[in-house]
């Protein structure tokens, strides 16, 4: 008699847990929604309630109006970017079964970047359409340039190998970017941009190119949930559970590539973020790719949020740019990571 | 042992000792070679006799100002950096045992960038205490980095990864900095975040002098200790070094002499990195290698500079031209690792 009750108890179980993740999505939807509101209400200027509802509803007579009108556009593109590099962590994490994996680390946000100044610089790309298709060449190439000298020789990749040559071929771009723009007074201002990502100066025209990007990029990422999930098994047994590997990889990576060279080209290199986001949610909800991946997404929109927000607080009446905030909150982060895990040796 | 086999011995070691101190010798030679063409030869060429004379302090209308006041700060400034940061950067990767442990790599080099920038940008010093300042950021920094990576012992990776995040944020602490100052200009930012050579003066010259002086000698009268370390710290201690004692005056004098040159020149990209292993490289392990490292450097940031300002197409801070040739080598170095599989 007990024994036919048993079966009852793991979906029980799979059921709690089930809510408890759902309690959790809820909660960091309600963040979300109230970082948005600090997002467009909080900055430099202080604005008046009445203010804010009014430029909400499209009016910009006074300059409090016109203030909270340029903060919609930068609180969107925070959104966006910060939801895209946080997918894009953990989807690099999970191709690369590899925990210090992160599009700032591996030099990919690097990348892009120097692929958008070089092209600027030398091809006379102008158009918006022509900066993300760059920078999504870019990305895609150090990725890959990355992820093949660190996989090198015996043990394929590991923490310290990714991590160094990422750092290598960060530096080596970032050199790379300021030979290119130094001797171009047209362009030399921007060179801060390229080292260091913001999202402060939006418009809509300026993020309305890198939709379908980002919407592709959203759409490949979240559907290889799955098959990240087999991967996480070893390379063997995904393949004995009829997993195409190297494909299923591609696939995956290229999701994150394109949203790492899209947000990219139009935030500049902001690292850290997709490191944080999905070590963070996998505290919440454990390892399983198909809530792991939504929730990186919206935990990654939040802490870029909140990291712009505290950009704009901290500063006055300057501002932070957001990617010096990722890397003040990320860095040590990292060095949690790397004393908490067993990091395996070179 | 016959005394034969023992004849043999000595007379590999004195050939193997010479062989060293004459490449010792090439090394000061080129230096000194390129340091007289950086002298001589810029926008325009000095001829040497005038140079000479300047050198001694005569007025030579049109070549004073070049050389005096323009080329030989400059000379003398990246001789000094690159000394320094030879020295220091070599201690570090002999006591750790680790190519990759070099200061510029865990962090100690833009730990004094951000603490000199902090200093002149936010606190408005000048001269010396900036120097001072720089090694006490530099000093805790190594503190910092070491203490977060010792579980159970040191483990080098852990290091070497602590060391990464650690600069990481560092960096971001001088951008944000930067950020803050009255007028963000290109050059002083570059300094600080590359490293460059850019407007030297003779007068800052003294403190790095004395840097070298103070904390380079203390090193090299620690030379001994030091390649005792590199056979293992179980073995040095059964050698009858004083494992801790020697490692801490290490520390300190590495630090201290990257600091000083770093709150000048800002952290140099790789120099101190890379200084080591070719150093290595040309004359082999047998003899210490800490004033073939320092020669090295003197000579990379030579040739970078000099690189930087005339044979590329543009100018470019000394920074970007050895951030550029240092990436390929540490990449190298991950692949190279790989296929022999020993310790990096």
């Amino acid at each position: 008699m007990r024994l036919s009750r048993r079966p009852d108890l793991p979906r029980s179980i799979v059921a709690r847990s089930h809510r408890t993740k759902s309690l959790w999505l809820v909660g960091l939807v309600a963040i979300l929604a109230l970082l948005l509101m600090l997002s467009v209400t909080v900055g430099t200027r202080e604005v008046a309630w009445t203010d804010i509802f009014a430029a909400l509803s499209g009016k910009v007579d006074d300059i409090g109006q016109a203030a909270v009108a340029v903060r919609i556009p930068r609180t969107a593109l925070a959104l966006m970017a910060g939801a895209a590099l946080g997918l894009a962590g953990a989807v690099m994490q999970g191709v690369t079964r590899n925990p210090l994996a992160d599009p700032g680390i591996l030099g990919v946000n690097m990348g892009a970047s120097l692929a958008v100044v070089v092209g600027v610089a030398w091809f006379d790309i102008a158009s918006a359409d022509a900066y993300i298709w760059t920078a999504v060449l870019g990305a895609g190439c150090s990725a890959v340039f990355v992820y093949t000298i660190g996989s090198l020789g015996r043990g394929g990749a590991t923490p310290l190998k990714l991590a160094l040559a990422g750092a290598a071929t960060s530096v080596a771009f970032s050199s790379m970017v300021i030979a290119v723009v130094l001797p171009r007074a047209d362009i030399a201002g921007g060179i801060r941009s390229w080292q260091i990502g913001g999202v402060g100066g939006a418009t809509f025209d300026r993020i309305l190119p890198v939709l379908p990007f980002l919407a592709v990029g959203f759409a490949i990422s979240l559907l290889s949930a799955r098959k990240l999930n087999s991967l996480a098994l070893g390379d063997e047994l995904a393949a004995g559970l009829g997993e195409r590997v190297a494909v299923a990889r591609a696939a995956a990576a290229l999701g994150a590539i394109l949203l790492c060279g899209a947000t990219t080209a139009i935030c500049g290199p902001i690292g850290f973020l997709g490191l944080v986001v999905p070590h963070l949610c996998r505290l919440l909800v454990g390892v399983d790719h198909r809530w792991l991946l939504p929730f990186s997404m919206i935990g990654g929109a939040c802490l870029l949020l909140a990291a712009d927000v505290v950009g704009r607080i901290v500063a006055r009446p300057a501002e932070l740019d957001v990617g010096i905030v990722t890397a003040l909150i990320g860095a040590p982060f990292f060095i949690w990571i790397v004393r908490r895990q067993r990091v395996r040796e070179l | 042992m016959t005394s034969l086999t023992l004849n043999a011995i000595i007379e590999g070691r004195q050939r193997r000792g010479r062989r060293h101190f004459r490449l010792v010798g090439l090394m000061l030679v080129l230096v000194l070679a390129i340091f007289a063409l950086t002298l001589s030869v810029g926008q325009s060429i000095t001829p040497p006799g005038d140079v000479l004379r300047v050198l001694l302090g005569e007025n030579v209308p049109g070549a004073t100002f070049t050389v005096g006041q323009l080329r030989l700060p400059r000379a003398v400034l990246a001789v000094l950096a690159g000394l320094s940061f030879g020295l220091g950067g070599v201690a570090f990767q002999i006591m750790l045992r680790n190519p990759l442990a070099s200061p510029d790599i865990i962090g100690i080099s833009s730990g004094a960038s951000a603490a000199a920038v902090f200093a002149i940008i936010l606190l408005g010093m000048k001269g010396p205490m900036v120097s001072v300042f720089a090694v006490v950021a530099g000093l805790g920094v190594a503190l910092l980095v070491y203490g977060l990576s010792s579980r159970n012992g040191v483990a080098g990776t852990r290091l070497i990864l602590v060391g990464i995040g650690v600069s990481a944020m560092l960096e971001s602490v001088i951008a944000y900095i930067l950020s803050q100052a009255p007028a963000w200009s290109l050059q002083e930012a570059m300094r600080w975040l590359t490293g460059s050579v850019n407007g030297a003066q003779i007068g800052q010259a003294l403190p790095l002098v004395l840097a070298l002086v103070v904390f380079g000698g203390l090193l090299l009268s620690r030379s001994r200790d030091l390649e005792a370390l590199r056979l293992g710290d179980d073995t040095a201690a059964a050698l009858g070094v004083r494992v801790n004692a020697t490692r801490i005056m290490i520390i300190i004098g590495a630090v201290g002499i990257i600091a000083s040159a770093t709150a000048i020149t800002g952290p140099i990209a790789f120099v101190a990195f890379l200084s080591g292993p070719i150093a290595a490289r040309i004359v082999g392990n047998n003899r210490s290698l800490l004033i073939p490292s320092a020669l090295i450097g003197a000579l990379l940031v030579l040739a970078g500079d000099y690189a930087g300002q005339f044979l590329l197409p543009g100018r470019y801070p000394v920074g970007v031209v050895t951030g550029a040739l240092g990436a390929p080598y540490l990449i190298y170095l991950i692949v190279r690792v790989n296929r022999t599989g020993g310790s990096l």
